[in-house]
């Protein structure tokens, strides 16, 4: 056996134990949601039972805070998303001198703690929106609250993310179409936005997302609400029930489905994309051709 | 309520020296041809788009920061006498964390629990980048297209799991009925199930398996802008592997590795899940002091004054690592 193989199998074995401590855990809780026992438990498999995902549609609370965290989620995307594009469209534009002070400003959310983030929204608000009686009953709730104290590090993820492919903008798109008599609003519209779609549409999804699943602010802002994640918190705190691995059997699911379908979308994309340009090739080819 | 408008004032100087900033530069290089802001997106896009990053920057970042800071500096009242005459500035919030305001002893507790957190973040920062190093080595270098696509995937979806799940999986795995301890039972290696939640081993896994990821990617994107060919003309002049990786990819890849580190850094740090439910029940971790401050003492005062500690020892730390890897914090952020 040269070094080599040595070297490689070494890599395998290393590799293999990389992917069990990732996915380990989550396949024997994934095996505690189909086991009878009450404790949750994977060995031994007693028999098998669909019994823990009646009892977590059943779980009021759970379903409560899921129709709350949905809520919260659409908020954010929709405060984050244009957030982020309007700071990315002021950074390409700003002075330079600004830029690093502007950059400072817009990422460290990201350099916060979330528990940190959650505090300051909670009593920065708390005495904002208590100036008067009437903001105060329409506005200090705990999703408004979730909303603007998770947007302040998800906009800022939207942010980077819009900002990767401004950066590959072409300004001779911008110049053509002024040079053809476009006013600058509509570059924005008809040329800029149609070129950032697939950003602002990933930015959308992670925004969903991160809200989605976010614990450490959520549990400050969300006062006296719960999201499907506070509740989750206080179920894993209480004790344990396989209703929850149910759960995380679900969510695994729809992830492992939603990859699934992003990646058939990208391949066709793709498939898409090489195919115009060969016909393109093919069309300059006859062009020539009939010159 | 004098001191808390203090906190506006910061961010009108700030304004102020963006404006005085850009009013310079337009006249520094006097550029015929450059069009104003307003010019250039049209008036109402152009309002949108500072009336937006405006609420942003001052409504959700600044404002709120500084508020929490001003706030550590009051003592705590009930809410009818806030305003009043009692409400003046203290930093008695601040020596609270250093000395016991109840009997004047030393506040050991709260002192060893923040280093504490400081030390085990630290650690399982330095932990995550030993395991994360070789596989994102192996990825950005050796992998083929398709593997690593696949890796890729495997890596991101254990975490559409939310925080709390992945916990509760870990503690699954740790309990002293769980899988592991049904094993080493099994095998006769122990009688009695090691309490591995009790002694923080499930903490310190917790803390690590929730940060696998965000210390991964960046140093997959440092290491594959590596040139092949700098690692291949160390091989052919002789240089063993380990030298390789300290001479040639580690340097290469120091923006990375100070940005996995510091990320890694902060979110343990920070954390509140892992401490919560998978620390043993002695464990005193900051955050969660903190969040007891708010939700048991309802002291707001005094853990908005822990927080800023926090925050202020996350920085420090920061500041640090960078200094470390001699990079810039634009690079270390991206």
């Amino acid at each position: 056996m040269t070094s080599g193989t040595v070297m490689k199998g070494m890599l395998g074995f290393y590799i293999f134990l990389f992917f069990l401590y990732l996915f380990g855990p989550l396949m024997v809780m994934g095996v505690t949601a189909f086991n009878t026992p009450s404790y949750p438990q994977a060995v031994p498999f007693e028999s098998f039972t669909l019994d823990w995902f009646v009892k977590l549609w059943n779980h009021r609370a759970m379903m409560e805070g899921l129709v709350n965290s949905i809520i919260i989620g659409l908020g954010v995307v929709v405060l984050s998303v244009p957030i982020g594009l309007a700071a990315s469209i002021i950074m390409n534009q700003i002075y330079h001198r600004a830029r690093s002070l502007f950059y400072l400003v817009t990422i460290s959310p990201l350099l916060t703690p979330g528990v940190i983030i959650g505090i300051s929204t909670v009593i920065f608000w708390k005495d904002a929106f208590g100036l008067t009686e009437f903001t105060k009953d329409t506005f200090y709730k705990g999703i408004i609250l979730s909303i603007l104290g998770q947007s302040s590090f998800v906009a800022a993820y939207c942010l980077l993310i819009i900002m990767a492919r401004l950066t590959r903008f072409d300004r001779a798109q911008e110049e053509a179409a002024l040079d053809l008599g476009a006013t600058y609003p509509q570059v924005f519209w008809h040329i800029l936005l149609p070129f950032l779609k697939p950003a602002l549409f990933s930015a959308g999804v992670i925004a969903f997302l991160s809200s989605f699943e976010n614990y450490n602010t959520t549990t400050f802002a969300i006062l006296a609400d719960k999201t499907l994640v506070t509740v989750l918190a206080g179920e894993v705190r209480q004790g344990t029930t396989p209703a929850l691995s149910a759960l995380a059997v679900i969510i695994i699911g729809l992830s492992l489905a939603g990859a699934v379908i992003y990646e058939v979308l990208k391949r066709r994309e793709e498939a898409a994309a090489s195919a115009m340009k060969e016909r393109a090739r093919l069309a300059e080819r006859g062009e020539l051709e009939l010159a | 309520m004098s001191s808390r408008a203090l906190a506006f004032l910061v961010p009108a100087i700030v304004i102020l020296a963006f404006w005085l900033m850009s009013r310079w530069e337009a006249r520094q290089g006097h550029d015929p041809t450059h069009k104003s802001f307003f010019e250039r997106n049209g008036t109402v896009l152009g309002i949108a788009f500072v009336g937006l990053v405006a609420f942003w920057t001052l409504f959700l970042v600044t404002l709120p920061y500084l508020y929490m800071v001003v706030e550590s500096f009051h003592p705590r009242l009930p809410p009818a006498k806030r305003g009043g005459p009692e409400d003046i500035a203290t930093i008695a919030q601040y020596t609270s964390f250093f000395v016991n305001p109840t009997d004047g002893a030393w506040n050991t507790t709260h002192m060893y629990a923040f280093v504490y957190t400081i030390v085990v973040s630290a650690a399982v920062t330095f932990i995550n980048l030993c395991i994360c190093y070789p596989l994102a080595y192996y990825m950005a270098q050796s992998g083929t297209t398709q593997k690593v696509r696949l890796l890729m995937l495997g890596l991101i979806v254990p975490y559409w799991v939310n925080e709390i799940l992945r916990a509760f999986s870990i503690r699954l795995l740790l309990a002293s009925k769980g899988l592991i301890n049904q094993g080493l039972m099994g095998i006769g290696i122990t009688d009695a199930p090691i309490d591995f939640l009790g002694n923080n081993t499930g903490m310190w896994v917790g803390l690590s398996y929730a940060n696998l990821l965000i210390m991964i990617f960046p140093l997959y994107n440092a290491i594959e802008s590596l040139d092949k060919n700098q690692i291949e003309a160390a091989r052919d002049l002789g240089a063993p592997w380990w030298k390789i990786h300290r001479d040639v990819v580690i340097p290469y890849a120091k923006p990375g590795i100070a940005s996995g580190c510091t990320m890694v850094f902060m979110l343990a740090a920070g954390s509140l899940a892992a401490p919560l439910f998978l620390g043993g029940p002695r464990t005193l971790w900051f955050t969660s002091i903190v969040y007891d401050f708010f939700f048991q003492a309802f002291n707001w005062p005094r853990g908005s004054a822990y927080a800023f500690i926090l925050l202020a020892a996350c920085i420090a730390f920061v500041m640090f690592m960078l200094r470390l890897f001699k990079v810039k914090l634009g690079e270390a952020i991206r």
